[in-house]
């Protein structure tokens, strides 16, 4: 299917996400940053849209917006005291931070001028099928012939149990 | 003119849905006809549950506003546009006015892939239903933000409780719908069957898929390996009526235990818009469940009473059923009072019933009853859900908040997976007893 | 402007890398622990998108395959774009179980007061 107005839509959805993240990072209020935080990562499924990676973008508003989120959303109202958005925000050390991110910036800036040589772009026109793609993700998981993935898989379910007996204990309050 | 005639009447001939073709144009008509249409099926409902409460509790519901009460939907809309619109002194102004809006977006969005015919559908994205129940999963962020913003504790708790009791019977919708996806898989399926003819095993998530699906299977799923598609199909039954806050497990919302939970303090239209997204959020679920199950757009008895006189006996009941409406009009106009003071109702009653009667009458022609008919059997499948909505909400005293949380996981939970696990083994088996060939590549 | 108007595979990456350097700000100078956690989550979502738009640059340069899932060439980066959503939950619930234990200690949710070790 034929992509239509791609640059208006990335750089819509490219702003929005910069902004979010902003928003994230500079709010007093926990409930604000949870909520800049949600157009984020929306914004990034619909990336993930463009990007022909329709199963990623569900399993992103699922997971992440629909269920990190409600989970963060819940500690927040649970533990969240009144005195924090009197106090102050930033700690002492800020300034260090914001060096060492400019430095990891020039260095990505660095990588990326230099580093373009290694991605030459495609010759032919790119067609790319989407209709398959929940498809062909499960036959690289699960597949016998094609599929590398699975023993990864199984020790993905085991640490998702980990977690769970993890933050069970964590929140009690006798274990 | 003659042009734009021409253009419409050879994309309705088409065989793609507008998202496929890259067309804005009719995907943004087909959006404003979703649109309207889930609205003003929002405002039947409305109307439908008092009376249909009414009636089961042996009363008469609104008979004043208009002919039989069927104004009273506007009348309440009139109302809540002119009341006050109060916001709490101390609440998060901005998080108290963006809360609404989430839930109403969240239950709108659902309705890009909901498919309404073959080509009948905004689109058809390849993650279908995984698109469905993940947008309907964030009206669970706007519940508890509109708890958290209004900054008292009736709210708060009722948010919070509305928020734990669905995000728990998420867990046994997806279950359920894992069951039916898997159903998909066990045979080769028509137009999505991808990657060439020995495709015997390969499932799809997009909701035409899954009704073409059972139509090339020749089985409403529901009726699969029998118990176990019926067995999903009332968890799913189950678990939707607790995932939209509804009767009996409408705990956060009930007005003598927590003076209507998260959307207390909101009044007017923002009151309108919670509400307004609680009944597009019943009609979404409900349509997850017939395009799943209850084979969507397809007739019923496609294979018991099949051949070109059944199809044109089935093409008429569309017709046939806004004239039965019509007729139960005209009978009713019959028994209204013959007091002067009723003569306005009187004729619009009867002009209503000229309304129903002539679109039964458009539906009889056919060019419009072969392509209709897919929609009203999807509508009234739907609709029938909707009964069951109220019919609930009339008959089951209410669960508390324990209990219900208790028949989430202890109850719906292993159930589903031991359908899951069942649906697995039966399909297996039954692919290794029919082609013994295909599972040893 | 026409580099600009025609997206390629390097608008991605550079969009990640600043989601991953607002995330690191986040990090290395709040000190509200949740909002710490949450530029965590801002970090793991710019190697996301790194991820997804490299498998989108790799299947571009795939040959198209016969007919069949043999074609599963540039997917890898997805199936790892999944794994880390999958990890990310796992450890966002173990955080903010942390989090709760080591608020009902010492009532506060400030991250340089975490200090019960210091000598």
């Amino acid at each position: 299917m034929t992509p239509v107005a791609t640059p208006f839509f990335f750089y819509l959805l490219a702003a929005t996400m910069i902004i979010g993240g902003i928003l994230v990072i500079t709010r007093k209020n926990a409930v604000h940053s949870a909520l800049a935080l949600i157009t984020t990562l929306l914004a990034q499924a619909g990336l993930y849209l463009m990007l022909y990676a329709p199963f990623v973008a569900g399993v992103q508003i699922i997971l992440y917006a629909g269920g990190i989120m409600v989970l963060f959303l819940f500690v927040i109202m649970l533990i969240s005291i009144e005195r924090t958005i009197k106090e102050r925000q930033f700690n002492h050390q800020w300034l260090i931070g914001i060096i060492a991110a400019a430095a990891l910036g020039g260095l990505f800036i660095a990588v990326y001028t230099k580093g373009q040589s290694l991605f030459p772009p495609p010759k032919g026109p790119m067609t790319y099928i989407e209709t398959d793609n929940t498809q062909r993700v499960a036959a690289l998981l699960y597949d016998q012939h094609t599929g590398m993935y699975m023993f990864s898989f199984e020790i993905a379910s085991l640490l998702l149990l980990v977690a769970i007996i993890g933050a069970v204990v964590m929140a009690k309050k006798r274990i | 003119m003659h042009d734009l005639i021409q253009y419409i009447v050879s994309y309705l001939s088409s065989d793609k849905t507008p998202g496929a073709s890259g067309n804005i144009f009719w995907a943004t008509v087909y959006i404003l006809l979703v649109f309207a249409g889930a609205s003003v099926a929002v405002i039947c409902m409305n109307w439908l549950e008092r009376k249909i409460l009414a009636h089961m509790q042996v009363r008469l519901g609104p008979m004043r506003v208009g002919p039989h009460g069927l104004l009273q939907p506007i009348a309440d809309a009139v109302k809540l546009l002119l009341k006050e619109d109060i916001i709490p002194a101390d609440a998060d102004k901005l998080v108290f006015w963006v809360a609404p809006f989430i839930v109403v977006l969240a239950a709108f969005t659902v309705f890009v892939v909901v498919p309404f015919g073959p080509t009948h559908a905004i689109t058809d994205m390849n993650i279908g239903v995984l698109f469905m129940l993940g947008v309907s999963s964030l009206s669970v962020l706007g519940i508890v933000t509109a708890g958290w913003a209004s900054n008292s504790h009736y709210p708060l708790i009722g948010a919070l409780r509305s928020s734990a009791q669905m995000v728990s019977y998420e867990v046994a919708m997806g279950l359920a719908v894992v069951s039916a996806i898997l159903m998909t898989s066990l045979n080769g399926i028509g137009a999505y069957a991808v990657g060439g003819p020995d495709t015997s095993g390969i499932g799809t998530l997009s909701m035409i898929g899954i009704v073409q699906a059972q139509q090339a299977q020749h089985t409403w799923f529901v009726f699969k390996f029998f118990p176990l598609g019926l067995i999903a199909f009332a968890i799913f039954a189950i678990a939707m009526v607790a995932e939209t806050n509804r009767a009996p497990f409408d705990l956060p919302e009930a007005e003598s235990e927590l003076t209507a939970g998260f959307h207390t303090e909101y009044s007017g239209f923002r009151w309108s818009l919670f509400f307004l997204a609680e009944y597009t959020a019943m009609l979404a679920v409900s349509s997850i469940a017939v395009t799943l199950w209850l084979g969507g757009w397809l007739r019923p008895f496609p294979n018991l009473l099949h051949g070109a006189i059944w199809d044109f006996v089935f093409s008429l009941i569309p017709g046939l059923a806004f004239l039965g409406l019509a007729a139960m009009c005209f009978y009713n106009v019959r028994r209204m009072p013959k007091h002067p003071f009723f003569k306005i109702q009187t004729m619009g009653l009867a002009g209503f019933g000229v309304v129903l009667g002539l679109i039964g009458i458009i539906l009889f022609v056919p060019p419009v009853r072969v392509r209709v008919g897919d929609i009203f059997w999807f509508v009234a499948k739907v609709a029938a859900f909707m009964y069951l909505y109220i019919w609930y909400r009339g008959t089951f005293p209410r669960y508390r908040f324990d209990q219900l949380m208790k028949v989430g996981w202890k109850v719906l939970l292993p159930i589903g997976l031991g359908v899951l696990i069942l649906t697995a083994a039966a399909g297996i088996i039954g692919l290794k007893m029919a082609t013994p060939v295909a599972l040893t590549n | 402007m026409d580099a600009m108007l025609h997206i390629s595979t390097l608008h991605y990456l550079v969009l990640s890398a600043a989601l991953f350097l607002l995330g690191v700000i986040g990090v290395l100078t709040r000190r509200n622990v949740i909002i710490v956690l949450m530029s965590i989550e801002l970090i793991l979502n710019a190697v996301n998108l790194n991820l997804v738009a490299l498998s989108h640059y790799w299947q571009g340069m795939s040959p198209r395959l016969g007919g069949g899932f043999g074609d599963v060439h540039g997917l890898h980066g997805q199936v790892f774009a999944i794994f880390i959503i999958t990890d990310a939950a796992a450890e966002a619930a173990v955080g903010l179980g942390i989090l709760i234990a080591f608020f009902r200690n010492k009532e506060t949710v400030n991250v340089d007061e975490v200090n019960l070790l210091k000598w």
